[in-house]
């Protein structure tokens, strides 16, 4: 033992040539000398996302931070004080506290059911064979669809104008109900409730967030070896307990990704209100689905820039406090 | 438990549409397997040996012929009520769950009567692990063993439930030399232990040897030969199972039957029954079939000697050989003798020549 010490301390290695700074230099790529070149290939990019992304988002916190900030601050020739106001301002609006109540919402209810949905659509498609890419095809069209023109098909499916019998228009929707003798209901017109309202809005979001849903919880189940279901299948496994047991465990990664983003999505909804309510976002422009990115852009035409800033970094916190939960849980129950 | 296979069949459709083809694996098998023995199904990949496999586990549906545990049909039967455990090749071992949670996966799975409580699950678990000796191993994942170690994971899993049958697939190919080795002395201390009736698949007819009680040769989905591994060696059904059985392979050669003698080229190696009608045949003969003799009555040119330490081999040539170089076996005083030579003549053992057809290479009886 003690002939290997000496040993090793007569013996100049290469490690004693070198420091480590020699040396990182030494083992640094041939292709690193071109990092000039990659950073200017890299420049256009990188330009316009200085200017439209990261100097608002800057911009974002400064405006939401002055008090009373408006319009008036590019004509220059007014000067704000730092503080909290905005905020205060928009959390005391009942108007906000409805938006930020049905963003909410929205979330809490589509997203549990387009997952599960979109989970069952996609076991089942990966169990059949014919067809297979046919029935994918008609599943993703959706998802190719533009959401305002979806949503004022809805608006057309489940719309139903006039009086008790004097009625001039129905949708589908109320038609088919009417021959099973139910309704006519009132979803989406001149005095329709809320809460009818909200159903209509959640079957459009649940329709048109499942198919992106589907197609990526699809690559996860064709990814999943069949051995392991050969394996399940010799020791008797039922077919519940593989799916819950094998299945949901082995494509817990792409359910993690999609509940993330579908949240994400979930709150910053908009358009598909807009496609059935209009600019209004309500019925007759009551406003009484309206959502937190509805609210920011109603703000702007009146120049409350401060309000709006302000209330979407609410929005901004709300998302960051929803995907940190979602990163904890998958943290302790995704399986990579 | 005693597994008989009747005719089994196994045909799949050609995988190219407009040929209208089909591709039959596994033809016509006629296997008895006794009780409590461990059986080597050997062929070369693509033989129809897995196939077989597969479809006593019941995971593929037999296309003709019968599957019997004792005197139960089981062809019908799903896996799932068979009572196999099967060892895949790739393990298939769940890899979120841990090895304690893999080896209680199918004890979980029991209903009704046969329902346990979590404590009898934990011990069946721990005693099945501690057969396999990774009894120390049960909170691990699978991604954080060995091979070796998933390979033992695996079979305590196929284990745990008591099974009447296991069923191995491949289960040496994905370890390493050494681990192999000790793995295949494992398995079978295991089935001694457990004395499950068991057959497992492999393509290394070493391997098959060294531990099966009997081996089934098959190619082309066609069974060649069934025996313990060394009847099976020293009286091949045919060229193929002469060839496929034996390191290093055994030699082959163009001869000849003419007046109740066998001739390699020239050479009057051997009398056969005069009854045997004068034509062309194949011979092998086994590496460990000459004996080297200074006016022998087969010969060669020396190529080289390699020693090996107790034995050496002699590598030669002979332009009958159907290979470039024959090689034979001999002890290492015989082998220094021969150094420095440029002709080699030897002997033949007569046990260690085998005559085929050279048409069919079925085995001609001299």
């Amino acid at each position: 033992m003690k002939k290997k010490i000496d040993n090793a301390q007569n013996n100049v290695t290469a490690a004693d040539l070198y420091d480590r700074k020699t040396i990182v230099k030494l083992n640094r790529d041939i292709g690193s000398q071109n990092q000039l070149k990659g950073w200017i290939y890299l420049a256009p990019a990188l330009l316009l996302l200085l200017v439209f992304s990261f100097y608002p988002l800057i911009n974002t916190f400064r405006m939401a931070f002055l008090n009373g900030y408006n319009g008036l601050a590019i004509v220059g020739g007014e000067s704000f004080s730092v503080g909290i106001e905005n905020f205060k301002t928009v959390l005391a609006y009942s108007d906000f506290k409805q938006c930020l109540l049905n963003t909410i919402l929205l979330c809490v209810i589509t997203v549990p059911i387009s997952t599960i949905l979109a989970l069952l659509i996609a076991v089942a498609l990966n169990s059949i064979k014919p067809l297979q890419k046919v029935y994918q095809t008609v599943f993703f069209l959706p998802y190719v669809t533009n959401s305002i023109a979806i949503g004022m098909v809805f608006n057309a499916m489940f719309t139903r104008v006039g009086l008790g019998d004097l009625v001039q228009t129905q949708g589908i929707i109320n038609n088919i109900l009417g021959i099973f003798g139910i309704g006519p209901f009132n979803f989406v017109n001149v005095g329709s409730s809320w809460g009818a309202n909200m159903f209509v809005v959640c079957t459009y979001i649940v329709w048109n967030a499942i198919p992106f849903k589907i197609l990526v919880l699809l690559g996860g189940l064709q990814n999943v070896n069949k051995q392991y279901y050969e394996a399940a299948k010799i020791d008797g496994t039922s077919k519940v307990r593989t799916f819950f047991r094998i299945t949901i465990p082995l494509v817990s990664p792409m359910l993690a990704y999609v509940i993330i983003t579908s949240f994400i999505g979930g709150f910053k909804e908009y358009s598909s209100i807009v496609g059935i309510f209009g600019e209004g976002m309500g019925p007759g422009g009551n406003g009484q689905m309206n959502t937190i990115v509805g609210y920011v852009y109603n703000m702007l035409p009146k120049s409350n820039l401060g309000n709006a800033s302000a209330a979407s970094l609410i929005l901004f916190g709300i998302i960051l406090i929803v995907t940190a939960i979602n990163g904890y849980v998958s943290k302790k129950k995704v399986h990579y | 438990m005693k597994i008989v296979l009747k005719n089994l069949s196994k045909i799949f459709p050609s995988r190219n549409k407009k040929s209208n083809g089909v591709v039959v694996a596994v033809d016509s098998l006629d296997i008895e397997i006794p009780d409590g023995k461990l059986v080597g199904l050997l062929g070369p990949s693509g033989c129809g040996k897995s196939t077989t496999l597969y479809m006593i586990s019941g995971l593929q549906k037999p296309t003709m012929g019968q599957v019997f545990f004792g005197e139960h049909d089981v062809t019908m039967l799903e896996p799932e009520h068979r009572g196999v455990g099967l060892v895949f090749q790739n393990y298939a071992l769940y890899p979120h769950l841990t090895v304690k949670q893999n080896i209680m996966f199918p004890l979980q799975n029991l209903k009704g009567e046969e329902k346990l409580d979590k404590e009898e699950m934990l011990r069946r678990a721990q005693e099945a692990a501690d057969l396999v000796q990774i009894g120390d191993l049960m909170d691990r994942k699978p991604s954080e063993l060995s091979g070796g170690q998933q390979q033992r994971v695996a079979i305590a899993r196929a284990l745990v439930k008591a099974p009447r049958v296991l069923l191995l697939d491949e289960p040496l190919s994905n370890l390493d030399a050494r681990l192999r080795l000790q793995t295949r002395e494992e398995i079978r201390r295991i089935q001694r232990e457990t004395g499950v009736t068991t057959v497992f698949v492999t393509h290394d007819q070493e391997e098959a040897m060294s531990i099966s009680d009997i081996i089934v040769v098959m190619k082309n989905g066609v069974k060649q030969q069934v025996g313990e591994p060394q009847k099976v060696y020293d009286d091949p059904a045919n060229l193929f199972v002469a060839q496929f059985l034996g390191t290093p392979p055994i030699n082959v050669f163009d001869g000849e039957l003419s007046g109740g003698w066998l001739y390699i080229g020239n050479e009057r190696v051997m009398d056969v029954s005069p009854d045997e009608p004068d034509r062309p045949v194949v011979v092998g003969i086994r590496p460990e079939g000459f004996i080297p003799s200074g006016n022998g009555c087969f010969s060669g040119d020396l190529k080289n000697i390699e020693v090996m330490g107790r034995d050496c081999s002699v590598v030669f040539t002979n332009e009958k050989s159907q290979k470039p170089s024959v090689r034979a076996i001999i002890d290492s005083d015989a082998g220094a003798s021969l150094i420095g030579m440029s002709k080699v003549s030897f002997d033949l053992k007569r046990n260690k020549v085998f005559l085929f057809e050279s048409e069919t290479g079925d085995r001609i009886r001299f």
